[in-house]
């Protein structure tokens, strides 16, 4: 085995008989040398048993290994030895008590006085913290696994360090510690003259057992001088190994020439018992703090002493993690991938209409709206989702636009819920294609009237009621009003767009009195006092709706009354309701724009209290019913306002600068985009009144976005309408009106005023003789 | 959300639909390198965005040397007042993002006496609300009720309510601070982000604040707890109860917790990484109609 290994981008190795990484293929040893010497830092060579002399690591040194090199190894296999260490850094003043520093030091700088080996302090350190790892470490014809070319001196040399410490438990010192110091430039000499050669680790180990045993038995029968003193190296670090003793290695060493010591059998007690295993987790704290040491100096933290608390910790949790892993990932990742699968979807739609007739077709009648052009702007007003957001919901349409028949589309905004979000599409069909969605509501409203009936019938028994239904307004008819636009919503982009359900003008005007929060949910009931007709995507529907009549605003001059319009009937109506693109329009000042609120006008139909856009006249209608029903009515009609004041609301493109103010509060703010480059900057509209809407002009185009939690503001507290009187159970008169009991007193006056009375009615007539006999006898 | 990731936390907050114009962008992230240099924070916190009828008022939070060890954040909540301008923690307010100003400590005082003022800000520091009061004066035996105009100032209200909004709705993650035992908190540097799982959870979220809730806890409650984690009050127990609304958005990629009683703050942390961070962006106005709205 053999590995060098040097800090940041310079790592040369070679585990097992595989060639691994190789950052540069031959780097001659004083090169080596240098490196080291120039960054300050450990390197670590170890030598195999097999290649006395290798330094040089090439990309593929399997190939490179001759025969003739085996030979070599043959021949000098009692020689074997393990590893050698080459700590080859700085210059620290230590005694040269201990072989590993004379044999980086001989790496260095070939023979040098003994007095003086050079040894970094991080060095020296280091040998402890390699055998650290021995007990973990397998056994050693299998590497340990974990064994990664990480830049990390110690990770690697523990591995390597496990196998003497497997191969040899037996803490032995060996006596024929010296080693003479010609023996290493021998050795330096022999691997100059020798090719680059590989290393080989796996058969290594097994000879390196076989020399260990020779070497227990009989460390004599060792020849050669240089095998002599790589044993020694050996021997020191299983005493290192089985010591365990941090920073005592190299005065251990020098101790352990002599005779074990006391020092020597403390720290095997020491280790003893930082390898006690813990009954309760089966953890022992030697591993622990391994585990623990290797984690630090794999990821350097700063200040690693701050966090060791944290990083215990993490190395114990690690140990139950990997159980777990395959349960929870499988759950966790889940939605993340269902949501990649739809929106995938959206990006693969545009490549399935190959055919470029058709292409040019779409893009002629295009419906999709410019979405990014508008969040482009709405950007630099401020507002508006992100980017990625925006182009996700401009695919949702595009998907939109191709699976309906419509005619025109726009990004309605965004309307927050608790639970989950809605987008909101503003749809207008093409003409004739949105009828079947009249007759589903159609049978809605019969079903009501089915249950009215049916009420009527059971009348007989019960009694009768006298509260009368007020008339039901009518809800507006597609494309008029409230109901001018169909609007589409879908929670996500990539899910499913849901076509909401037209607007009544009861659920407008119970929308107005309450205030609750949306779920995200379209079939939530909507649980409030006064009780709503419908479920959230009713309320959703008409918040919609109030939110568009009081903030969608366009510059004066883009649309202008359809001309086709007859006077007459606008004299008839009071109002228009119709307007079309002004081809004239050649655009507004953005000064203009944001500094006159009369340069913005509605574009939008005022809904009126009665929660239409267009008044209806509920005695108009209910005199043409009653005169089918019985006359029982009409007299009851009698009592009603024969005339209601007809609702007019401003009428359509009024500019907003007559909108009222809301507790002097004025309803709308302006302001130029950017005032650091007024030139190209933009006219932004935010409403008071309803947080969230926005509108922007260029002086030309215009848009309007809302995003927000779909209330209007006010100042005040929302208070909810209080309860509606208790109804009178019966007409209170002197009848039934409960009377003191009267006192005896007043009862002796009472019955002789009455027996004054009896006497003149009983001369009279004998008419209620029964009942006065009756009494008479009572009294008597 | 700090100001040297505020591009991405801007981005991460997006899904509520506020945000910041590119040139307000590039001149927060200009003037807040200077306002951290010329006031020597260590960290410059940008809060936020308070809606104006007239102009926008833009916040950031400094946070001195010591800040890292978020006590002297909370310090500056809780008890900072105490030491007046030795406030570690500043809070600076703008309008055109460039001149910053500093704006003084918020007092028990003025949150009682801002606490009448309705309605929106106008976007001018020196703007005065008026407030009539009845106050009682005596005068000998005669008691009478006079009324008194109070006159408030605009700065007063916006100190108070960033104030309360910070101590509110302030929200940061479990873990991403511990408490060492001698006290201080600091800044858990081996903090990794919530699991999803975990992300889901409004316990996992804590109110980044000095604990109000904690010392009421029973014994039984506290034993599973972990002193050097759980030593804030998580979100879960806060009164009434939903006044959160949390969701996951990008698929299970983004957390995004909105406050439904100070409507505009978002919080938002992307499970199983080191983003997370809050802005607001409103009209500084309480939501006292939640009740009627859940």
């Amino acid at each position: 085995m053999c590995v060098v290994s040097l800090r940041g981008n310079l790592a040369w190795g070679c585990y097992g008989d595989r060639t691994l990484q190789l950052a540069e293929p031959l780097v001659p040893r004083n090169r080596l040398a240098d490196l080291s010497k120039a960054a300050t830092l450990p390197f670590y060579i170890c030598i195999p048993p097999s290649s006395r002399t290798s330094f040089f690591l090439t990309p593929s040194m399997e190939d490179l290994t001759s025969p003739k090199q085996d030979k070599e190894n043959q021949e000098l296999g009692e020689a074997r030895w393990p590893w050698e260490e080459i700590a080859a850094s700085s210059q620290d003043p230590e005694s040269g008590l201990s072989e590993p520093l004379e044999s980086e030091q001989w790496l260095e700088t070939g023979p040098q006085p003994r007095s003086s080996p050079p040894q970094s302090p991080q060095s020296r350190a280091s040998p402890p913290l390699n055998d650290v790892r021995g007990p973990g470490a397998p056994s050693p014809p299998s590497p340990a696994p974990e064994a990664s070319f990480i830049p990390s001196t110690l990770a690697l040399a523990g591995q390597q360090l496990a196998i003497p410490w497997q191969s040899d438990r037996t803490t032995d010192v060996n006596p024929k510690a010296e080693t003479p110091r010609s023996h290493h430039l021998e050795q330096s000499d022999q691997g100059e003259s020798t090719a680059p050669q590989t290393c080989q680790s796996e058969g290594d180990t097994f000879q390196q057992s076989q020399q260990t045993e020779r070497h227990l038995y009989g460390p004599e029968d060792v020849s050669d001088n240089n095998s002599k003193q790589k044993e020694l190296r050996f021997n020191i670090f299983q005493e290192e190994d089985s010591n365990s003793n941090y920073g005592l290695d190299h005065t251990e060493s020098g101790i352990s020439e002599g005779a074990p010591s006391l020092l020597e059998i403390a720290v095997q007690s020491a280790k003893a018992y930082l390898l006690k295993t813990s009954s309760k987790s089966g953890l022992n704290l030697y591993d622990h703090l391994s585990e623990m040491l290797t984690k630090v100096l794999d990821e350097r933290p700063e200040n690693a002493v701050d966090i060791i608390e944290s990083i215990s910790q993490d190395v114990k949790m690690a140990h139950f993690r990997k159980k777990l892993d395959t349960l929870q990932n499988e759950n966790e990742m889940l939605p993340i991938y269902e949501t990649a699968e739809k929106q995938k979807a959206l990006f693969l739609q545009g490549n399935l209409e190959g055919v470029d007739q058709e292409l040019e077709d779409e893009i002629a009648e295009n419906s999709l709206p410019n979405v990014m052009e508008s969040a482009f702007y709405f950007e630099q007003a401020g507002v508006g989702l992100g980017t990625d957001e925006t182009y996700r919901i401009f695919l949702a349409l595009k998907q939109l636009t191709d699976t309906h028949p419509i005619q025109r589309c726009r990004f309605w905004g965004k309307i927050l819920g608790l639970e989950m979000n809605y987008i909101v599409a503003e749809v207008e069909f093409r003409e004739g294609e949105d009828e079947e969605d009249v007759e589903d509501e159609d049978v809605t409203e019969e079903r009501d009237d089915g249950d009215s009936d049916a009420e009527e019938n059971d009348e007989d028994e019960l009694p009768r009621t006298f509260y009368k239904t007020p008339q039901v307004i009518p809800k507006e008819e597609n494309r008029t009003g409230a109901n001018k636009y169909v609007y589409f919503v879908c929670n996500e982009p990539g899910g499913p767009w849901v076509k909401l359900p037209s607007v009544t003008p009861a659920q407008i005007v119970t929308a107005r009195k309450i205030k609750k929060f949306f779920t995200g949910r379209l079939e939530t009931p909507i649980v409030s006092y006064p009780p709503f007709p419908g479920n959230e995507s009713n309320y959703l529907r008409a918040q919609i709706a109030r939110i568009s009549a009081g903030t969608h605003v366009s510059p004066l001059g883009f649309y202008q009354f359809g001309e086709e319009e007859g006077e007459e009937e606008e004299e008839v109506e009071g109002r228009r309701d119709s307007f079309e693109e002004n081809p004239d329009f050649e655009g507004i000042q953005v000064i203009d724009l944001v500094e006159s609120l009369s340069n913005w006008v509605h574009h939008v139909q005022h809904i009126l209290s009665q929660g239409r856009c267009n008044w209806f006249n509920p005695i108009q209608k209910s005199e043409e019913e009653e005169e089918e029903e019985d006359e029982e009515k009409e007299e009851e009609k009698g009592e009603e306002p024969e005339y209601m004041e007809q609702e007019v609301g401003p009428p359509l493109l009024t500019p907003i600068s007559e909108d009222i103010e809301i507790q002097n509060i004025p309803p709308w703010t302006t302001r130029l985009s950017s005032t650091l480059i007024p030139q190209y900057a933009i006219a932004v509209l935010r409403s008071n009144l309803w947080p969230g809407a926005y509108a922007f002009s260029n002086g030309k185009k215009f848009e309007n976005f809302y995003i927000g939690w779909g209330h209007k503001y006010s100042p005040d507290n929302y208070t909810p309408p209080p309860p509606p009187p208790a109804c009178q159970e019966y007409p209170s008169g002197a009848e039934i009106t409960e009377m003191d009991d009267p006192s005896v007193e007043e009862e002796q006056a009472f019955r002789a005023a009455r027996e004054a009375a009896v006497l003149p009615v009983e001369e009279m007539g004998e008419t209620e003789e029964d009942e006065d006999e009756d009494d008479d006898s009572d009294q008597e | 959300m700090d100001a040297e990731s505020l591009l991405l936390s801007l981005e991460l907050a997006s899904g509520s639909g506020q945000g910041l114009s590119p040139d307000r962008r590039a001149s927060l992230l200009t003037s807040l390198m200077l306002v951290k240099r010329d006031y020597r924070y260590d960290r410059v916190l940008f809060w936020g965005r308070i809606l104006g009828l007239v102009a926008d008022y833009y916040i950031a939070q400094g946070l001195s040397e010591d800040q890292l060890a978020p006590r002297k954040t909370l310090y500056r909540r809780g008890r900072g007042r105490k030491l007046g301008n030795q406030d570690p923690g500043d809070v600076v307010g703008s309008l055109n993002c460039m001149e910053w100003s500093l704006l003084p400590p918020a007092t028990e005082e003025m949150v009682v006496q801002t606490s009448v003022v309705k309605g929106r800000f106008m976007g001018d520091p020196s703007h005065e609300y008026e407030h009539t009061e009845l106050q009682k004066m005596s005068e000998g035996e005669k008691v009478f009720e006079e009324e008194v105009v109070v006159q408030i100032k605009e700065e007063t209200r916006l100190v108070s309510v960033i104030d309360q909004i910070d101590k509110a709705v302030a929200v940061i993650p479990r873990g991403a601070l511990f408490k060492t035992p001698f006290g201080p908190i600091h800044v858990n540097r081996t903090f990794e982000g919530l699991s999803l799982s975990e992300a889901k959870k409004l316990s996992s979220y804590f109110h980044f604040r000095e604990p109000v809730e904690l010392k009421n806890k029973t014994l039984l409650e506290k034993a599973d707890l972990d002193p050097s984690l759980d030593f804030m009050d998580p979100l879960e127990h806060d009164i009434p109860k939903g006044s959160w609304s949390i969701q996951m958005e990008r698929g299970n990629a983004l957390v995004v917790l909105r406050s439904l009683l100070w409507p505009g703050l978002t919080f938002f942390h992307a499970p199983r990484t080191k983003n997370y961070g809050y802005i607001y962006v409103g009209t500084g106005e309480k939501n006292i109609d939640l009740p009627f709205m859940l």
